[in-house]
């Protein structure tokens, strides 16, 4: 006899906006607050004490247009933030400062997420979309030197790039970018050369998320429709699909796996936030709390097991808060 | 008494006999009036009667004893007594005592059945009725007035004519138990069974003559159907076979008449009838189903067609159990009318679990709630139209109709746009899926776009009501918008959110039923009755939320398009003819109106304009128009105030007092008389009112 879905831990009110982006900070070496970072359609990020479940801050930097990607960069006082002012913003959170010390100016006005990479002390990469309509570019920070530019083929027809994902096998190897792309294909790019090292059609649809487990080799991606579709990657640097599994309402907005790679969460256009195992793609849990579509899920870096969260932000202005499978 | 029957078979004379009965049955008067105050208590008719009818039974004994013995004995002074204490209205007391005596000595001695029902043939035919009726009422059982009575009824004529004709179709009185004593007697011996068929030919006779139907009391009717239905119960096959065809077509003429009427009351009694009868003709093949609402009257209707036998061997049962349902399976087939049950979701709880990997021990929760979402309606009015135009998709048309109230009463500046287009769209609009709720829902939102835009949508459906080619839904639909629209105007806003319950809920009849009005009815009632008893003490109400009445500048156009046409047939729509049921609505729609325009600028107009009107249709022979018209004055008198009313209309209420005595009296409804009486009584408070408040 299965139970009952559980309910969230706590929900997060306050924003009053939708919320687009979530990230944890809680697991850092100094001691302090656990922290929840949230970028909200008009344009603040709040940051959420998790022990008083209030706004300690609010951050005030993209001229009020929407915040779409918030990420921290090494510690939780350093932040990044994307949002639709075509800017990336640099600030420092340090001794209760809020003040954007650098930004990028990306030129693009699409909404495709960026993604960090660490690949040495103090040295990160950033991919982003770029200007012209297929391109991404990767930058490197904080110097904000361009790395390379990459462009697929005359005639690919890729369409957008709608998101990304930098990841390296270990510490010393090549970073490489996994994209997914408007026309639904996944393409797997060679930072260094600036090729295409493999690509595959995953989905009929735009691919709207997707995440990348290094260690197994294997990822999952989701779109508008109503099918995920899991894919691996071999020896030879080819991707193939794996794997599809079907839902029941069609729209996924955003997949995250765990960090202990045991579980993954969906956040999905029809309000609920869906569980499966990530071995096998077992369906673990719908959690149905939202009233308006889930944007984004997140999960966070507690370095107590049993403390770890899910958090997941919702149009309908909520952060609802989840305590589930912690026990593994 | 012993000594005057003996004599009997000499002859004695008359004038003794005269005499004595009268001494006998007036010595309670004679003694009071002699003693006055000082009469003792046996002598009081309650005590001395019922003596008198033990000293009968002993005279009865003597007879039987000597005609056992082989002597002649005359039973007449007897009779003659009998029957003059029971033409003195002392049935009761004499027949408390004489039934149960004479029911224990009949039951199983033919010489006492003889004497009885010689008792009873000699009663002189001035006297018959009282002792017939008398015996009728009290019998406990068909079987006992059988051996009471004898063939009483073949043989004399006054006593046929008092049962068949009288108690049944000229007295409406009497309780069911007396209706199935009678019929039962009749249809206990084949001499008198042919007395039944005729009599149940008769009842059926009046049940469908149209005019019985027009003009008889709710009541009387009832009690003719519930004739019809005992009738009905004794029949045999043979005795239904060679009438057939006359039930069939008695029963298609009553049916008709009954459906036309405007009371739900009188057409569920046509409806349960006629479906008895067709029942009884058709015992195999598709018989004659009506739906109707079930509740306490139908079933006990139902109840009396089913009989249990008449059980001759047991004495000791009480009759009563007659009436009762029988246990025996009915040959009927009832069908009710009952709200199927909301089915509940199928929810599996059990999860189908794959099996449990050694390494993935990660317990899933219970997923049966995940199902698919349900289609997004539009947000926009213009989409609303769209979809309810020309759209093919469903799903989309259903989840449209479903919000449409919610966004017209958010969107109100977007809802002016187009409101009579969507006004008109939802007056043609087809029941295209099956919705549950779907009149509710439309009329709801029809009643949101008029109050959120009154003029000209007003405009628009008071001339679609006179307009060609609608069908009488429609056209009650228009009507029942208007009030409730009206309704909502003129309350105070927050008053809003309340109102809905009055609603209307129509039920699925095969006309409409016409429950707003009774549920205004006594609403307006309440109010004369705060108004009749008002003392100068202040408010004895909390005050209310106040807010501007915006129903002050559009209920000229709500009223005076609904009065203008009314006397102007179409080709498919005529109020003064065959569409009297849309009259009387119509004049109730009136009614309610003019109640909700107190307080607002042209309340005399209306009145003055609702007093002609109810003038030119004050002989209407639909009772349901004539209290609609009697609501009208009500609300005139209870809306425009005082001073205008005694002042610019002093003619008119002299002539409509002098009317609404006439219907007190000679008004066949009973509620008409009473709306009247009420007029009346309101008419003389306004005009003390008046005369109290100092000038």
């Amino acid at each position: 006899m299965a139970l009952p879905p559980p309910d969230p831990q706590f929900v997060l009110r306050g924003t009053s906006a939708a919320v687009h982006t979530l990230h944890f900070s809680c697991g850092g070496q100094e001691p302090g607050v656990p922290t929840l970072f949230s970028g909200s359609e008009n344009g603040f990020i709040h940051v959420w004490n998790l022990k008083t479940h209030r706004v300690d801050t609010e951050l005030d930097g993209h001229g009020r247009k929407s915040v779409y990607c918030v990420e921290t960069i090494g510690s939780k006082n350093r932040l990044l933030s994307q949002g639709r002012d075509q800017r990336i913003c640099l600030w420092d959170l340090a001794e209760g400062r809020t003040s954007v010390t650098d930004s990028v100016f990306t030129e693009n006005v699409g909404f495709c997420r960026c993604s960090l990479l660490k690949v040495a002390e103090g040295r990160w990469l950033v991919a982003m979309a770029a200007k012209a309509l297929e391109e991404v570019q990767v930058l490197e920070l904080p110097s904000k030197t361009s790395v390379c530019t990459l462009k697929p083929e005359v005639g690919a027809k890729l369409g957008m790039p709608m998101c990304l994902k930098l990841w390296q096998l270990n510490c010393g190897s090549q970073p490489l970018l996994l994209a997914g792309y408007e026309d639904g294909s996944v393409v797997l790019w060679n930072l260094s050369m600036g090729k295409v090292l493999s690509q595959l059609v995953c989905h009929q649809e735009p691919v709207m998320s997707l995440d990348f487990d290094s260690e197994k080799a294997k990822g999952i991606s989701g779109s508008s429709e109503k099918v995920l579709s899991i894919w691996s990657l071999n020896e030879q640097q080819n991707l193939q699909v794996y794997k599809t599994h079907k839902l029941v309402n069609a729209g996924i907005a955003d997949i995250t796996i765990r960090p202990d790679k045991k579980i993954l969460a969906t956040a999905g256009w029809d309000h609920r936030i869906r569980i499966f195992g990530w071995k096998k793609l077992k369906p673990l849990a719908v959690l149905d709390y939202h009233t308006a579509t889930v944007h984004c899920v997140s999960f966070s870096d507690h370095k107590n097991p049993s403390e770890r969260l899910l958090a997941a932000g919702s149009k309908d202005h909520r952060i609802s808060i989840w305590s589930i499978y912690t026990q593994t | 008494m012993w000594e005057v029957c003996q004599q009997q078979a000499q002859a004695g004379s008359p004038e003794l006999q005269e005499a004595l009965l009268n001494k006998i049955v007036c010595l309670p008067d004679h003694v009071s009036n002699k003693l006055q105050g000082k009469n003792p208590a046996v002598f009081f008719p309650q005590n001395y009667f019922p003596l008198l009818g033990g000293a009968v039974i002993q005279v009865l004994q003597k007879i039987s004893d000597s005609l056992r013995g082989g002597l002649d004995c005359s039973i007449s002074f007897v009779s003659h007594v009998l029957g003059k204490v029971c033409v003195h209205g002392r049935q009761k007391e004499i027949l408390s005592v004489l039934v149960p005596r004479l029911t224990d000595l009949t039951k199983s001695d033919c010489i006492w059945q003889r004497i009885c029902w010689r008792l009873v043939e000699c009663v002189p035919d001035r006297w018959m009725e009282a002792v017939v009726l008398g015996f009728v009422q009290r019998a406990p059982g068909a079987d006992v007035l059988s051996r009471l009575l004898g063939n009483l009824v073949v043989k004399n004529k006054k006593a046929q004519f008092v049962v068949t004709q009288k108690v049944l179709l000229l007295q409406y009185c009497h309780t069911t138990a007396v209706l199935q004593n009678l019929l039962g007697y009749l249809s206990l011996d084949s001499l008198r069974r042919a007395l039944l068929i005729k009599v149940l030919q008769e009842l059926l006779e009046t049940w469908g003559s149209s005019s019985a139907v027009k003009h008889s009391p709710p009541e009387q009717q009832q009690y003719i159907s519930k004739a019809i239905l005992i009738c009905l119960s004794h029949l045999k096959e043979p005795e239904i076979e060679s009438c057939r065809q006359e039930l069939l077509t008695s029963m298609m003429e009553g049916v008709k008449c009954h459906l036309d009427s405007n009371l739900p009351q009188i057409r569920r009694l046509g409806m349960i009838v006629a479906e008895s009868i067709s029942s009884k003709i058709n015992t195999d093949g598709p018989v004659l189903k009506f739906q109707y609402e079930e509740d306490d009257e139908a079933r006990e209707l139902k109840s009396l067609l089913v009989q249990t036998p008449p059980s001759c061997v047991v004495p000791s049962l009480p009759d009563d159990n007659r009436n009762e349902k029988a246990d025996a399976a009915p040959p009927l087939v009832l069908e009710s009318n009952k709200k199927s049950h909301t089915t509940a979701l199928v929810m599996s709880d059990e999860e189908s679990d794959a099996e449990l990997d050694s390494d993935d021990d990660l317990i899933p929760y219970d997923m049966s709630e995940d199902k698919e979402l349900k289609i997004k309606a539009p947000v926009y009015i213009r989409d609303c139209i769209e979809v309810l135009t020309g759209s093919e998709d469903v799903d989309k048309w259903e989840a449209t109709v479903k919000t449409l109230e919610s966004l017209v009463r958010k969107n109100p500046a977007a809802t002016r746009e187009v409101s009579v287009e969507l006004a008109k769209i939802l007056l043609h609009l087809e029941e295209k899926t099956c919705i549950e709720g779907f009149v509710e829902l439309r009329q709801r939102a029809q009643v949101a776009v008029l109050s959120t835009d009154p003029i000209p949508v007003a405009k628009y459906l008071t001339s679609q009501f006179y307009s060609l080619n609608y069908s009488l839904r429609q056209r009650m639909d228009i009507l029942d918008v208007l009030v409730l629209a009206a309704q909502e105007l003129s309350y105070p806003k927050s008053h809003r959110k309340t109102k809905h319950s009055g609603a209307q809920n129509p039920c699925i009849q095969l006309l409409p039923g016409s429950d707003s009005s009774k549920d205004w009815r006594r609403i307006v009632d309440e109010r004369i009755k705060s108004k009749t008893r008002r003392f100068a003490t202040g408010q004895s109400q909390a005050e209310l939320a106040s807010g501007p009445n915006e129903f002050n500048s559009v209920v000229g156009h709500f009223f005076f398009p609904l009065i203008q046409h009314f006397d102007r047939p179409l080709t498919t729509f005529d109020l003064l003819g065959e569409d009297h049921f849309v009259l009387g609505r119509l004049v109730h729609t009136l009614a309610i109106l003019m109640y909700l325009a107190v307080n607002t600028v042209a309340v005399t107009a209306m009145g003055k304009a609702l007093l002609e009107f109810v003038w030119a249709l004050r002989f209407h022979t639909d009772s349901y128009v004539r209290q609609g018209l009697l609501s009208c004055i009500s609300s005139m008198l209870l809306s425009v105030p005082t001073e205008r009313l005694l002042q610019d209309m002093t003619e008119e209420l002299l002539e409509t007092q002098s009317w609404l005595g006439d219907v007190v009296e000679k008004d066949p409804d009973g509620d008409c008389r009473r709306l009247a009486l009420q007029n009346l009584l309101l008419m003389e408070n306004l005009k003390k009112k008046l005369k109290t408040v100092p000038s």
